[in-house]
């Protein structure tokens, strides 16, 4: 017997290509522009979403039938809210320095549409286990993304990879690698709006490979 | 069997494969198309879109050949080999060694904005499967006259295929675009590798090489290339007269430099009805309105020379148009067809917001001397929205001539 039925599969497995968060959705972008400037900062930022909506997802599925649909979106927020903050405590003493270059944004994922999104539309209305799966699978979806661009922002705009000089050496007098060649890092790179287009080709790419994710 | 008739039944070999497209920009940037339609109203003229192209690059021709003198006397001027040329006519301007430097430095830049940007748009048409469009003939030829003269070739390159992919493909090519694919490219050089395009070392070829051999440890002097809008900001008298700057024998972007070829480009595309005049026209006077408005306040004594704005707001109102690259932006950046405004009274607040934009970018912010290129890419955004609200007046103003009459 497998592990997961197909159905259940179908939950982790969408959100990373066909139901993308971010890329079909479009959700979570703000995030998704602010951090990613760092590989370190992306995979952080994924991890604690990962956590957040996994384990919020499990929270709610399993108070669904006590909370009052009145005040659910109050209920909601004081689930991610306490999850946020005990993220936010684990960075600051673990991680301080990743904390800082994260700052506020942590702090915001109480804000992140994703979260909110599949609290209302999959935890309230399903199971612990598929709000699990389901919470798994679109914070992976969305890390994934987060991943993505953060490799390509940090190799083209610092030339390093997890804070690793990939790329050579490029204080001047002592050049290596590629920047012996004339090569200079890509400072447009570094900036939020570069994150949007990268967002963009990725979206473009994936749409080009499937049109049947072409609206009209 | 001559050389039309035999490209004419080549067309019709390659008809329906892939290659089609790429086979036919060639065909017809040659030869006039053999097909006339058939069907339907249609009236005959001579003035397409690859004409209306080939004006603007005549329009250009001045301006680069101009550029490729300057750049040679602006690097044998620094290096102290001649000295200053008194007039455009002078002899130790238009010199032979001055173009040879010019030719060496500006021919590649030409040649990658071409070869690159084309390669791109080749490879669109054949994989979408539509014809070769024209607009970059006219992108190409203006990338390199307003780069730097000591821009590396990859960063052009670079710069050429994300601006012509980003700023123009993703929206469905030429006439679809929202952003000037020219200023686009800069904007990417400019935001990418800042310290190529800023500065007072990249506006004369030789300087950046200079600083690395003193760097290395050797004895020669550093050449100073700093342009008239980096040492207005810095609140420093410039080096250079009235006259130098009409004429463009000043240190800037290749092509930028010589308000008085641009002005005859100018008036060359009026004439020829593919600029609009009404474009011009309001942006240099938005550009005037803006200097005075800094004059006023100058004069007023609201601001004094301990200020780091003192320099380029105490500037005469007027010399806004001979420095840097406003006219060059104002002639044939912001009158490009598709990315501005499309009604008359449209292009008068398109235009004048652009000359506005521009000093106020210029003298508020001197990390970002050249304002032009984002003052043009700002409003190239709102353009559709000033169209919107001109349209909307005037079926509002029609409406109410109608109640009158039926009334």
């Amino acid at each position: 017997m497998a592990l997961l039925s197909k159905k259940d599969t179908k939950l982790i497995t969408d959100p990373f290509a066909d139901n993308n968060p971010i890329t079909i959705q479009v959700l979570g972008i703000c995030s998704a522009l602010a951090i990613t400037a760092e590989l370190k900062a992306s995979i952080v930022m994924a991890v604690s979403v990962l956590f957040v909506l996994g384990v919020g997802n499990v929270v709610i599925s399993l108070m669904r039938n006590i909370i009052p649909s009145k005040i659910r979106i109050i209920v909601q927020l004081v689930v991610v809210a306490a999850l946020v903050i005990i993220v936010d405590q684990v960075l600051k003493a673990f991680a301080y320095e990743l904390s800082k270059t994260l700052s506020v944004f942590v702090g915001l994922i109480i804000t992140n549409c994703i979260i909110m999104g599949r609290f209302e539309a999959f935890a309230l209305g399903n199971g612990p286990w598929r709000a699990f799966l389901d919470g798994i699978g679109n914070a992976a979806g969305y890390g994934i993304i987060l991943i993505i661009v953060g490799f390509f922002r940090e190799l083209l705009g610092s030339g390093t990879l997890l804070g690793f000089p990939v790329l050579g050496n490029p204080i001047p007098g002592e050049l290596t690698g590629l920047y012996a060649l004339g090569y200079e890092n890509n400072g447009f790179m570094l900036l939020s709006p570069m994150a949007l287009i990268v967002i963009g080709i990725i979206i473009w790419i994936q749409r080009s490979r499937n049109k049947d994710l072409i609206e009209d | 069997m001559s050389l039309k008739s035999n490209l004419h039944s080549l067309k019709e070999k390659y008809r329906g494969t892939k290659m089609a497209p790429a086979f036919n920009a060639l065909h017809t940037f040659l030869y006039a198309p053999n097909e006339t339609t058939q069907s339907g109203s249609h009236i005959r003229v001579v003035d397409d879109l690859k004409r209306t192209m080939n004006t603007v690059i005549l329009a250009l021709v001045p301006c680069l050949i101009f550029g490729m003198f300057n750049a040679g006397y602006q690097h044998h001027l620094a290096l102290g080999d001649i000295g200053r040329a008194d007039g455009f006519f002078s002899a130790i301007f238009w010199s032979w060694d001055n173009l040879v430097i010019g030719l060496w430095k500006v021919l590649p830049l030409v040649i990658v904005s071409y070869g690159v940007g084309l390669a791109i748009e080749f490879l669109f048409a054949v994989i979408k499967g539509h014809e070769v469009e024209e607009g970059y003939l006219v992108t190409g030829m203006l990338v390199p006259l307003i780069v730097p003269i000591d821009t590396p070739l990859w960063m052009l390159a670079v710069a050429v295929a994300f601006g012509v992919v980003i700023g123009k493909e993703v929206f469905g090519g030429t006439g679809m675009n929202i952003l000037n694919p020219a200023l686009t490219i800069r904007a990417f050089l400019f935001f990418a590798y800042p310290t190529w395009m800023s500065g007072d070392k990249v506006w004369v070829h030789g300087a950046v090489a200079r600083d690395k051999a003193i760097a290395a440890g050797q004895n020669v002097d550093a050449i100073s290339g700093e342009t008239v809008l980096g040492s207005l900001a810095q609140n420093h008298e410039p080096a250079y007269s009235v006259a130098d700057m009409f004429f463009g024998m000043i240190p800037g972007s290749v092509g930028e430099t010589s308000t008085m070829l641009i002005l005859l480009g100018a008036l060359f595309l009026i004439f020829t009805k593919i600029g609009s005049w009404r474009i011009i026209v309001s942006t240099v006077l938005g550009a005037l309105t803006m200097g005075l408005i800094f004059n006023l306040v100058v004069s007023q004594g609201w601001i004094t020379e301990s200020s780091k704005f003192f320099g380029l707001m105490s500037t005469t109102w007027w010399h806004h148009l001979l420095i840097g690259g406003f006219a060059f932006g104002a002639v044939y950046m912001a009158t490009d067809p598709v990315t501005g405004s499309q009604t008359n009274i449209g292009k008068w607040y398109y235009g004048f917001f652009i000359g506005f934009i521009s000093i106020l970018i210029r003298v508020f912010n001197p990390a970002y001397p050249e304002g032009v290129m984002l003052a043009i890419l700002l409003m190239n955004v709102f353009a559709p929205t000033i169209d919107h609200y001109v349209v909307q007046g005037n079926v509002k103003k029609r409406m109410k001539r109608l109640k009158v009459k039926t009334a």
